[in-house]
């Protein structure tokens, strides 16, 4: 045992490094999320509470459920490709509860043309008009049903309720 | 039964592994989600889009993002015929207002290019984020855990799409999520549910029955700075070799 007689002061250093280490280890236990590192190096958990967040365009799958006459117009025409909620705006919570929120009508003045109006940019097979001189400030759904736009198509159904 | 300095030397770690699990809880999944079932992109047709800022309006009020920040936005190019490299590019207010109309046409080519997070498979924000807080969820959607997230903004230096920024009021750094909370439910982005022409559509590269593969197949289908190699899955269709 000759070979530490003096060597006292290195075990206290390694047992302050043991010491140091176990501190390490249990504040570590504390700190990290428990989830972390269960796909890779984040916090797992953080995948569920996006999942978790509520949705505010309700799908068009949920308008069609109950607007069965819309959807039927609708699937003949032109727009039968252009989602519900791409015109009438976020109405999860109309579809939630439909009392709670009564959508207010789109001004297709503003509507149409945010698609329609003629740019050099768009598609050259898209329809498109100079507002002005194509409508000379008559409203578009005077000749146009905003469902199955085309002129000839059948009329809107008179006030769009749910069947 | 005794117990002996070998069983206590077997027992210990299998403690600890059991202990370890019980502190990691269960995963909290979405019913009938099941996340290592999807591979999620988007597919993105220049020749459709018209740029009505439609997506960017969906995004802003499905997301709640203030004004002046976009998760996704509308360039419109314009591409002289003679010079490729230089295109004049605009976006006014992430085009979610629309654009100008072009005046007098100086001949070229213009078109509009809606711009998302890439949702890169190899992404370069998430490589260099020094604390764990952006990551690739194991169905390939980018994500930035906001609670762990310090606001370094390494990650807006890195994204070589331009794709993230630090929140104004909550100082982390915010991005487009895939609309992670619409795809978990079996819905579409709020951008896609809101593109009247089918620019845009959602991608399931996992799912064999997705339209995406026979589209890829069928169709001249490129990336954004595919020199990279970041393994983005936007797919860009009809895409201008001017666009950066």
């Amino acid at each position: 045992m000759n070979g530490f007689k003096d060597a006292g002061h290195l075990f206290r250093f390694a047992g302050l490094f043991v010491v140091a280490f176990l501190v390490f280890w249990v504040v570590r236990g504390f700190v990290v999320p428990k989830s972390f590192g269960q796909y890779g190096h984040y916090r797992a958990a953080a995948v569920s509470e996006y999942a978790a967040r509520p949705v505010k365009f309700a799908g068009h799958q949920a308008c069609e459920a109950c607007h069965t006459d819309i959807a039927s117009t609708k699937a003949g025409g032109k727009h039968a490709q252009v989602n519900c909620e791409a015109c009438h705006g976020a109405l999860a919570k109309h579809a939630e509860d439909p009392t709670s929120l009564t959508p207010p009508k789109p001004d297709t003045a503003v509507l149409c043309v945010r698609c329609h109006a003629a740019s050099a940019a768009k598609p050259k097979d898209f329809p498109q008009i100079d507002a002005v001189s194509h409508a000379n400030g008559v409203p578009c759904e005077t000749c146009h049903n905003p469902h199955s736009p085309a002129i000839g198509a059948p009329p809107a159904a008179a006030k769009g309720g749910a069947q | 039964m005794n117990i002996t300095r070998r069983h206590i030397l077997i027992l210990l770690p299998a403690a600890a592994v059991a202990w370890k699990s019980v502190l990691a809880g269960t995963p909290e999944d979405s019913p009938n989600y099941n996340m290592s079932e999807h591979w999620w992109g988007m597919l993105i047709d220049i020749s459709k889009c018209i740029g009505c800022g439609n997506c960017v309006r969906a995004c802003q009020t499905e997301n709640d993002l203030p004004d002046g920040f976009f998760r996704t936005w509308v360039e419109r190019y314009h591409r002289s015929d003679w010079h490729l490299e230089n295109p004049e590019v605009i976006s006014p207010d992430g085009g979610k207002e629309g654009f100008p109309s072009v005046q007098d046409d100086p001949g070229g080519e213009y078109f509009f290019v809606p711009k998302m997070c890439n949702h890169c498979a190899d992404s370069p924000c998430t490589q260099v984020c020094p604390v764990g807080a952006t990551f690739i969820s194991p169905d390939g959607v980018v994500l930035i855990d906001q609670t762990y997230c310090m606001g370094c903004a390494y990650c807006v230096q890195a994204c070589p799409y331009g794709c993230r920024y630090i929140h104004p009021t909550k100082k982390v750094a915010d991005k487009c999520t895939l609309c992670y909370h619409r795809i978990t439910k079996g819905l579409t982005t709020a951008c896609c549910e809101a593109c009247p022409t089918g620019t845009r559509q959602l991608a399931d590269l996992k799912n064999p029955k997705d339209p995406i593969h026979e589209f890829l197949k069928t169709h001249k289908v490129q990336v954004l700075k595919p020199q990279l190699a970041t393994g983005a899955k936007a797919f860009y269709n009809d895409l201008d070799g001017s666009v950066r």
